[in-house]
């Protein structure tokens, strides 16, 4: 480069370069998506639920067996092309078992999730938002709940109610709503503090604006993880409580109750414990792993 | 500290009265009663009712349980007729515990150290390994791991026992079935207490001190990478106690587990009744026992 | 010459590799420092000031950091080279380094005695008991009523001045050659603050350690340096003593950063807080000529394309800016307001 003095004309500052800020700013949820779609473990589990979910309906009526009709002449037979996943002690079709089945487990998962969630971002916001003594009394209650033994309430409501898919969501979600609750209210307490929040006030927004228009669109992400992670521990739950005789009695199927009746067979015939297992198994290791996913996305703090 | 130690057991009774409390009106609300059935008549059912107390009014019966309970006594089985339930308790309480213990030691050392690995190499292999087990360890329930590895090991090849609880080879299976869960999940947050720690500010001085890399990863990050370890504890204790009702009916293991869900299944009221409340109370007890541990362990607390 | 200087930092690069692309934090960066001296580097957030002085230990974690060139020599040892089990030998012993925070900079579940007494274990030959009594002392000299007590305490029973005379304590307990201070007082309160300044004014007499002062505070550096070094976007724009700096500077950055320091004296007589306008460049892609260019009154084309050759004023006062070439039009600068002209 030749110096002349040319070169030497005063340009003075030059505010459209020193002011722009040379990378794209992305939105929260655009990141967030951005890495999802990365997590090839995540999305690979997304499909896995997606294809459970879609034999769950149209399994059934791939084979002209249903799920309790009894055959008495073809007990216990391993898996074959007659039977896909073989039959059980009273020669029932697994397969048709397994997938209405799945239609219980996956329901009673995802609802009890639901409830649960629901009651906590209720109960939750409501402590969060109006605080003092309202916030006290609600989070008094909260801390008891939490120190009874979550099981020891869910079995015991299950004794009184007597089995089925409606009471087993009441005992999972009578006292599972506190851990939303918990970390609802404390998303909300801390943005109550944030500056936004003063400035939606000043313009003269209600509680209830408040809370749906800023606060709980702000705590989405806790909110989506724990929701996420919910599903697990009820599928999970469902299957505990089958497995020991109180969950889903018979004729009605779960995979809980299949494991349940698996395990018995077990000696005989293990593919009976097996293969709910599996998709037991593989259910919640699929919602885990997207559980963890999510976790991985939605928190700013753990971008890379 | 005391002060807020003696909060927390005024807590933890008040939480246990009304756990009991709870458990009672609710017991009592169950469907049937436990006399009738093809062998008893309906006079014999009344005066076993009778017997027991049971054709009181409510409330009446609340203080005559209440009155009991503090002298110790949790009434009698309704099933095993004869049989306390503090006698049941006491026979294979022992038992249950016994495994519990085993299924938490075996739980936390092998969780602690596949945590500590895993974080030491971050994305290599040995991370991605024990991960991989962490998360199949969480999801894959420990009744079906229980099964399956009586299925393999017992049945199949014939190397362990498959089931009762005679011996060390006995407790192998249940033990590892029981704890698998808490490994996975011990393993995953020392994982991420490590990796949080490494960024902090006190192990770039160490650092800048000279440490050896031994010293900084002992002295300085797992030594503070265990404290949130330990606030889990308490949710372990209940799991690993939940757990050995599935864990001690697929071995067969005569534990308080079994006991109580043979109760339940019975409508033996007496009897789940009285566990319900030592497992509560246990449970209740044992998260108070952990709140002062984590005192004593983090020394920001224990002034 | 050359044996009076304890480091000597020559065209030191070194850059991050991020998801994003390369992050090029410090951009050619040369300078020395003398036994016994202190030199001060100011600059604002970003400027690469850290990075620098983290490279001289090595504390940059490699990946994603990478010295890029350059060479770091310490007694005449190039320490570029060195493994991190060579760089332990040194870090503690020959040099020591106290941060920014001291809320967090110590192990919150060690007691103070014993985060002192492993760094001398560490590197002297030492029993416990010696290396006991000679942390007491330490922690006296730096100003602590009752170290025999204070000995036994953990950290969060300490105020954030007292951590920090512990971690000064530390740095110094082996007799390092070099001390590197990387904002000491930033987080402290004002009046804490001064006393730290005291405290290491006093064992800079006493210890006769090289000192590195990394600070935005123009103020702590003239009551402690010697030499300065102004350095903006990865690169040095002007170095010399703190005479030539305050009294003569050359560089449009310099003259920005003293006339932004509020004055006593106008107090009555307000004029605007002044402020460099516009932000530090994107290191990302680093513009091709001066970095400061975009938010300089004085810029010129040229400054745009190119990078100004470092030259020198006086003996030992270097600057980096088209302005002091032949062809430039001559800057007729008022004197600059704001600090403290009354030295």
């Amino acid at each position: 480069m030749e110096i002349t003095s040319s070169k030497f004309k005063r340009i003075g500052i030059n505010a459209e370069i020193n002011q722009t800020i040379v990378r794209p700013s992305i939105t929260y949820w655009q990141d967030a998506w951005r890495r999802l779609r990365s997590n090839k473990a995540a999305i690979l589990s997304m499909v896995l639920i997606a294809i459970f979910t879609f034999f769950a309906f149209i399994g059934p009526t791939m084979t002209e067996y249903d799920y309790k009709t009894n055959d008495y002449t073809s007990i216990n037979q391993s898996p074959s092309s007659e039977h896909w996943f073989g039959t059980d002690e009273l020669g029932r079709d697994l397969w048709e078992r397994v997938w209405e089945g799945a239609k219980v487990s996956l329901f009673i998962g995802l609802m009890a999730a639901l409830v649960q969630t629901t009651l906590g971002i209720i109960i939750g916001g409501i402590a969060g938002l109006f605080g003092g003594k309202v916030d006290m009394v609600i989070m008094r209650i909260v801390d008891i709940l939490i120190a009874i033994p979550y099981m020891i309430v869910v079995i015991m409501i299950m004794v009184i109610m007597g089995s089925g898919i409606i009471p087993i969501i009441i005992a999972l979600t009578i006292t599972g709503w506190v851990d939303m609750a918990r970390l609802v209210r404390g998303q909300i307490l801390q943005l109550k503090n944030q500056e936004f929040i003063l400035a939606a006030r000043t313009l003269g927004a209600s509680s209830g604006r408040l809370l749906f228009k800023h606060l709980l669109p702000n705590s989405l992400g806790v909110i989506i993880i724990n929701l996420t992670m919910s599903i697990p521990r009820a599928i999970f739950s469902e299957a505990f409580l089958s497995f020991i005789g109180i969950g889903i009695k018979p004729p009605m199927t779960s995979w809980g109750q299949l494991a349940n009746i698996g395990a018995r067979a077990m000696r005989v015939a293990p593919y009976q414990l097996l293969i709910p297992g599996i998709f037991i198994s593989l259910t919640m290791l699929a919602l885990n792993i997207l559980g963890d996913g999510l976790r991985d996305c939605l928190d700013p703090r753990l971008r890379k | 500290m005391s002060k807020y130690m003696l909060k927390r057991f005024i807590i933890s009774i008040f939480t246990i009265w009304i756990l009991i409390t709870i458990v009672f009106f609710l017991v009592r609300m169950l469907p049937g009663d436990p006399f009738t059935s093809n062998k008893v008549t309906p006079e014999i059912a009344k005066n076993m009712m009778k017997y027991y107390g049971l054709d009181k009014p409510l409330h009446e019966q609340y203080f005559v349980f209440m009155k009991n309970l503090f002298r110790g006594d949790l009434g009698y089985s309704l099933r095993y007729s004869g049989r306390t339930v503090n006698q049941i308790i006491a026979d294979a309480f022992p038992r249950s515990a016994d495994l519990g213990i085993r299924a938490l030691i075996f739980a936390v050392i092998a969780g602690l150290m596949l945590g500590i690995v895993a974080a030491l190499n971050q994305n290599k292999n040995w991370d991605k390994l024990s991960m991989l087990i962490a998360i199949l360890g969480i999801s894959v329930p420990s009744f079906i791991v229980g099964a399956l590895l009586q299925y393999f090991f017992a049945v199949k090849l014939g190397w362990l026992p498959a089931a009762q609880w005679k011996g060390f080879a006995y407790t192998i299976m249940p033990s590892f079935a029981l704890g698998l869960g808490t490994l996975a999940l011990v393993a995953r947050l020392m994982r991420a207490s490590m990796l949080e720690i490494v960024n902090q500010d006190y192990i770039k001085t160490a650092k800048a001190k000279g440490l050896t890399q031994t010293q900084i990863t002992w002295k300085y990050q797992i030594r503070n990478a265990i404290l949130p370890v330990v606030t889990i504890l308490g949710p372990t204790v209940a799991y690993l106690t939940t757990g050995t009702f599935v864990v001690e009916q697929i071995f067969a293991i005569p534990g308080l587990g079994r006991h109580y869900v043979i109760a339940i299944q019975n409508l033996d009221y007496s009897l789940t009744l009285g566990l319900t409340i030592f497992f509560g109370s246990f449970l209740v007890l044992m998260n108070f026992v952990v709140d002062i541990l984590y005192g004593v362990v983090d020394p920001r607390i224990r002034l | 010459m050359e044996n009076k200087r304890i480091l000597e930092v020559n065209d030191l690069s070194v850059s991050f590799d991020t998801y994003a692309g390369e992050v090029q934090a410090v951009r050619g960066v040369s300078f020395y420092l003398n036994k016994a001296e202190t030199i001060g580097i100011v600059g604002e957030s970003g400027c690469g000031k850290t990075v620098t002085v983290q490279s001289i230990m090595k504390l940059i974690p490699m990946p994603p950091g990478r010295i890029k060139q350059g060479k770091i020599l310490f007694e005449n040892k190039d320490l570029t080279g060195y493994s991190d089990k060579k760089m332990q030998l040194l870090r503690g012993s020959e040099m020591g380094m106290i941060f920014q925070d001291p809320m967090t900079s110590l192990n919150p579940t060690m007691k103070i005695g014993h985060q002192i007494i492993d760094v001398l274990k560490r590197h002297k030959d030492i029993t416990t008991d010696d290396a006991r009594k000679k942390a007491i002392e330490m922690l006296g000299m730096v100003g602590l009523s009752n170290p025999k007590g204070r000995i036994n305490q953990y950290p969060h029973e300490f105020s954030g001045g007292m951590r920090q005379r512990v971690m000064i304590a530390i740095a110094l307990i082996c007799g390092p050659k070099l001390l590197i201070a990387d904002e000491p007082t930033t987080a402290l309160d004002v009046t804490i603050q001064a006393q730290i300044i005291d405290l290491m004014k006093g064992l800079k007499e006493k210890i006769k350690t090289s000192i590195i002062l990394i600070t935005h505070d123009l103020g702590v550096i003239a009551g402690m340096a010697e030499r300065v070094i102004v350095m903006y976007a990865g690169k040095i724009m002007e170095s010399g003593t703190v005479d030539d700096i305050f009294l003569n500077p050359l560089h449009p950055y310099t003259w920005g950063l003293l006339k932004s320091v509020p004055r006593l004296d106008s107090i009555g007589n307000e004029k605007k807080l002044s402020a460099i306008p516009g932000y530090p460049p994107d290191l990302f892609s680093p513009p091709v000529g001066c970095a400061f260019a975009a938010r300089c009154n004085y810029s010129m084309e040229i400054c745009y394309e190119a990078i100004p050759k470092m030259t020198s004023e006086t003996d030992g006062h270097h600057v980096s800016c088209w302005l002091t070439h032949p062809l430039a039009p001559k800057v007729n600068r008022k004197s600059v307001e704001g600090g403290n002209k009354n030295e």
